[in-house]
C-alpha cells in the first residue's frame, strides 16, 4: 500500500471544480472513469464515459452490471458530499439496483436525490440513464452512513426530483 | 434439478465446466480488468476472489475498497452460480441485487464471495451472496439478486458452451 493521500477540502457551496477534484481522489472512480459536475441548484450529474473494461458481455455488447451498479453508488455518494458540511466519505450500508435494460457500450448518465439527510444517516435514490434521461437504464436505493460532521450544510435544494 | 422424470438428472455446468472454470470469467472484460478470479463452482454455486488494488480504493484516506467493486464481485459471483445451476448455456441478467454492508473490506486483503442460487424457475433465479476475508464467521456483505435466464440470444460465452459440450 502506499502512503494515504488526504481527500481535497471542499468548502461551501461545493463548486464544478471540487466534486470533479473528489471524484478524482477516489481511486476507483478513476478506474472507471467517473467524473462529476454540479449546476447551480447543487444536483450532481456523475458521467461514466464509455470504456472497453467496462464490459460485462462482449457478445451484445452490454456493460457490466457491477460497473453500472457502482456507478450508481458512486453519484449517490458524490451528491451527498456535495450537500454535506464537512468533507468526508460516506460509507454505503445497504444497496438495492433494479436493472431496467442492458447497458450499451456508450456513455451512461446519473443523478441522485437525495430522499433525506440525516445527522448520521441518509437515504438516497439514485437512476443512471444513456441516450434519454426519461428510460433508465438502472435505478438504485440506499442507505449511507453519513461521517462526522456530514449533516446538510444548508437545506438541500435537490430534495424534489 | 427439479426434474423427475425416471431419468438421470441432467448435469448442471457447476459440475461439468471442471478444470476450465477459469473461463467462466475470461469472457468478461470488466472482471479481467479488475483481477477476479473464479476459486471454486459446484452445483448452483460459484466462490470468486478479488485481491486488494490500490485502483480500487474508495477512500484514499483508509485504503478501504470501494463499496461498488464489492458490488460488481458480488454481481459477477451471482451470474455465475447461476450459469453453474443451469444445464445448457443461456444469457442470464441481473434483474436487481440488493447488498447490505456489514463492515469495511480490510485494507490489503483479498475479497471472497461465495454465491448460491438456491432457487430456479424456467425464467428467474434467485441467489443469495456473502462476501468475506475468508472467514464467513466475519462476512463484509451479505447479499439477495433475482436473475432473469435467457433474457438475451447472445449467451456470455460460446467458449463455456463448447466446453460443457453443448
Amino acid at each position: 500500500m502506499t502512503d494515504r493521500q488526504r481527500l481535497p477540502r471542499l468548502t461551501h457551496p461545493v463548486s464544478n471544480e471540487d466534486i470533479g477534484r473528489l471524484m478524482q481522489a477516489i481511486p476507483f472512480a478513476r478506474l472507471l472513469g467517473v467524473t462529476a459536475t454540479n449546476d447551480e441548484s447543487g444536483r450532481v450529474i456523475a458521467h461514466m464515459p464509455y470504456a472497453d473494461h467496462l464490459i460485462g458481455n462482449p457478445r451484445l455488447p452490454a456493460l457490466h452490471g457491477g460497473t453500472i451498479g457502482a456507478f450508481l453508488e458512486m453519484t449517490a455518494i458524490a451528491q451527498l458530499v456535495a450537500n454535506m458540511a464537512e468533507p468526508g466519505i460516506p460509507k454505503t450500508i445497504d444497496i438495492t439496483v433494479d436493472y431496467l435494460r442492458s447497458g450499451r457500450p456508450r456513455d451512461t448518465f446519473a443523478k441522485a436525490i437525495v430522499a433525506k439527510h440525516g445527522r448520521r444517516i441518509a437515504n438516497v435514490r439514485i437512476e443512471a440513464w444513456q441516450d434519454d434521461p426519461t428510460r433508465p437504464i438502472a435505478t438504485a436505493h440506499g442507505h449511507f452512513m453519513l461521517p462526522e460532521g456530514g449533516e446538510a450544510a444548508a437545506p438541500p435544494g435537490n430534495d424534489e426530483g | 434439478m427439479s426434474e423427475d422424470n425416471g431419468e438421470e438428472p441432467a448435469k448442471v455446468i457447476g459440475e461439468l465446466i471442471g478444470k476450465n472454470k477459469h473461463l467462466l470469467l475470461s469472457a468478461v472484460p470488466f472482471a479481467m480488468a479488475v483481477g477476479m478470479e473464479v476459486v471454486e463452482v459446484g452445483p448452483a454455486r460459484a466462490t470468486l476472489s478479488l485481491p486488494w488494488r490500490e485502483d480500487l480504493v474508495g477512500n484514499p484516506e483508509t485504503g478501504v475498497l470501494h463499496g461498488g467493486i464489492v458490488t460488481a464481485l458480488i454481481d459477477n459471483a451471482c451470474g455465475t452460480a447461476v450459469i453453474c445451476a443451469l444445464t445448457r448455456m443461456t444469457s442470464v441478467a441481473t434483474l436487481d441485487l440488493r447488498i447490505d454492508y456489514l463492515r469495511p473490506a480490510t485494507p490489503g486483503q483479498t475479497v471472497f464471495v461465495d454465491a448460491e442460487c438456491y432457487h430456479k424457475t424456467r425464467s428467474i433465479a434467485f441467489i443469495r451472496a456473502l462476501a468475506h476475508h475468508g472467514d464467513c464467521g466475519d462476512a463484509i456483505a451479505h447479499s439477495v439478486a433475482t436473475f432473469m435466464l435467457g433474457a438475451n440470444q447472445t449467451g456470455p460465452s460460446r467458449q463455456i458452451a463448447e466446453k460443457v459440450g453443448q
